[in-house]
């Protein structure tokens, strides 16, 4: 923890120059890196993320997957400082429980999504340093992904990437995904098969130029016969 | 365990009347209480936490940036807004809403942290809400403007950043009919006819104080606030994408279906290429 003052804003090295004595302020942040990904179709949700945990110039771990299983229904994929990722999961884990208990039903993917957005805004002015994405299927059996900012931002998406390598893999997914910045090109419905091809494939080249991303790559695609999940090996260096 | 019941009855029984301030402080009590369990003390409180009691440093950038604007005019008000969402050099969102119904009669632009805005109206539409329920009756702009300053002044001096117009449409009070108010985080709270805001809202309201005059009709008044918003997102660099313009009237908001400026701007320069070529011809 620390070397984070050498990490400006997005955990990216700063530049290094001799500029005098300076104050080392204690920050209770660290950026573990990681990049998630979820695309929505129309039956069916993928969330994928890496599973590599880094701070600084070390890896911690390489079996660290960013994507938990809140419901049969939903996945979450949190990406940013490690230790908020883990309290924020425990803290949803046990809202859930206190929903069905007291209402004798799952949460839905929206209704999780919109209570998401409240915990986050209530430390709005010491913030989860979490980067959110929930893929889950929303009450018509249709794919849904809801991508959140660390205060609470949030709004329903086709697909999103979010994480360290997010500025390189949201032009891709604009591209193939919405077909985006292209002339003349037949826009053809996603299917699971090629949604998940997709994904393997851009995480490659995300790997290949996000240092904080490689190891593994582990997707959960949810249908609503529930929860595959898949694990490809990735570039280790 | 449901908080929230708990605290309507034992708060709330005793209200008479509508005191804004009164309420909006056990509002913001009553919100945080069973949204976020932390009562508002402790999200006051926690401002001045971190080491050594100053704000700790965000390791992130919020999102901000954006051109909105609102005027009224003979029929109704319009507001019109851009849709990027950008968050210190990245688009965040190039599809964002900024432009946030509140109730039938009520739409708010939104502007600043896209979390603040998002999260304030929300309460703002539940506290109308409840007030129409007690009430029997639609807090007016100007109360729902007040109610939303009130609620926003204890943080005051903090980071967080709201500047709204709240365009809505009166009915059964003094001063019946279309009416706009701008209400800012920093405390200010204007009555107005024309507001536009945010980093684009220069350019926006070069175009709008040549155009905009009561008597427009709506065609002409929803053309110029496409070409206002339009000529903002091409020189600021923090708004773009596409517009959205909502109209609010006496039977309620109607909104227009969103339009990707990039169209626009292979328009216009295709029209001007051939008004080019044609007095070249004449030549």
């Amino acid at each position: 923890m620390f070397v984070s003052q050498n990490f400006g804003e997005s955990g990216k090295m700063k530049e290094y120059h001799y500029a005098g004595p300076t104050e080392h302020r204690f920050s209770p942040y660290a950026f573990n890196g990681g990049t998630v990904l979820a695309v929505a179709g129309e039956d069916f949700a993928i969330v994928a993320s890496d599973t590599r945990l880094s701070e600084g110039y070390s890896i911690h771990s390489r079996d660290s997957p960013k994507c938990y299983k809140l419901t049969d229904t939903t996945v979450l994929g949190c990406s940013g400082f490690h230790g908020d990722c883990l309290t924020l999961t425990k803290i949803i884990d046990a809202r859930l429980k206190m929903y069905k208990h007291s209402n004798n039903k799952t949460m839905t993917s929206g209704a999780i999504a919109a209570m998401l957005s409240t915990i986050l805004y209530s430390r709005r002015f010491f913030p989860y340093y979490v980067y959110n994405i929930i893929g889950g299927l929303d009450e018509q059996g249709k794919g849904a992904v809801y991508s959140f900012d660390p205060v609470g931002s949030y709004q329903r998406d086709t697909y999103k990437a979010g994480g360290s390598a997010s500025a390189m893999l949201q032009p891709l997914l604009d591209n193939q995904i919405g077909f985006k910045n292209m002339e003349g090109v037949e826009h053809v419905p996603l299917t699971k098969d090629k949604a998940v091809q997709l994904v393997k494939d851009v995480f490659v080249s995300a790997a290949e130029r996000d240092v904080y991303t490689g190891d593994a790559l582990r997707i959960c695609i949810v249908t609503k016969e529930g929860i595959e999940e898949q694990n490809i090996p990735l570039r280790k260096d | 365990m449901r908080q929230g019941v708990v605290y309507i009855n034992t708060n709330f029984s005793s209200v008479s009347g509508f005191d804004a301030e009164r309420d909006s402080m056990r509002t913001c009590l009553l919100t945080f209480e069973c949204c976020c369990v932390c009562d508002i003390q402790k999200l006051l409180g926690r401002r001045s936490h971190g080491s050594a009691g100053s704000p700790v440093p965000l390791p992130f950038p919020m999102a901000h940036g954006t051109t909105t604007l609102a005027f009224v005019f003979q029929g109704g008000v319009l507001a019109a807004a851009d849709t990027r969402s950008s968050c210190s050099g990245l688009v965040a969102c190039p599809a964002s809403q900024k432009i946030l119904p509140i109730h039938s009669h009520l739409v708010g632009t939104t502007s600043g942290t896209s979390a603040d805005c998002a999260l304030w109206k929300r309460i703002l539409s539940r506290e109308l809400r409840l007030y129409q329920l007690r009430n029997g009756r639609r807090l007016s702009t100007s109360g729902a403007a007040k109610l939303l300053s009130h609620m926003l002044h204890p943080f005051k001096g903090t980071e967080l950043c709201v500047a709204a117009t709240l365009c809505g449409w009166d009915d059964h009070t003094s001063l019946s009919g279309p009416s706009l108010f701008y209400v800012c985080s920093d405390g200010s709270r204007l009555q107005g006819t024309l507001f536009s805001v945010g980093s684009g809202s220069p350019y926006a309201y070069s175009i709008l104080d040549q155009g905009v005059q009561w008597g427009l009709t709506v065609a002409e008044a929803t053309s110029i606030a496409r070409e206002a918003v339009y000529r903002a997102t091409h020189r600021d660099a923090y708004s773009g994408n596409c517009v959205d313009v909502y109209h609010v009237t006496s039977q309620g908001w109607t909104r227009r279906t969103r339009e990707d400026l990039k169209e626009e701007y292979y328009r216009e320069k295709e029209s001007r290429r051939q008004t080019h070529e044609a007095e070249k011809k004449m030549l």
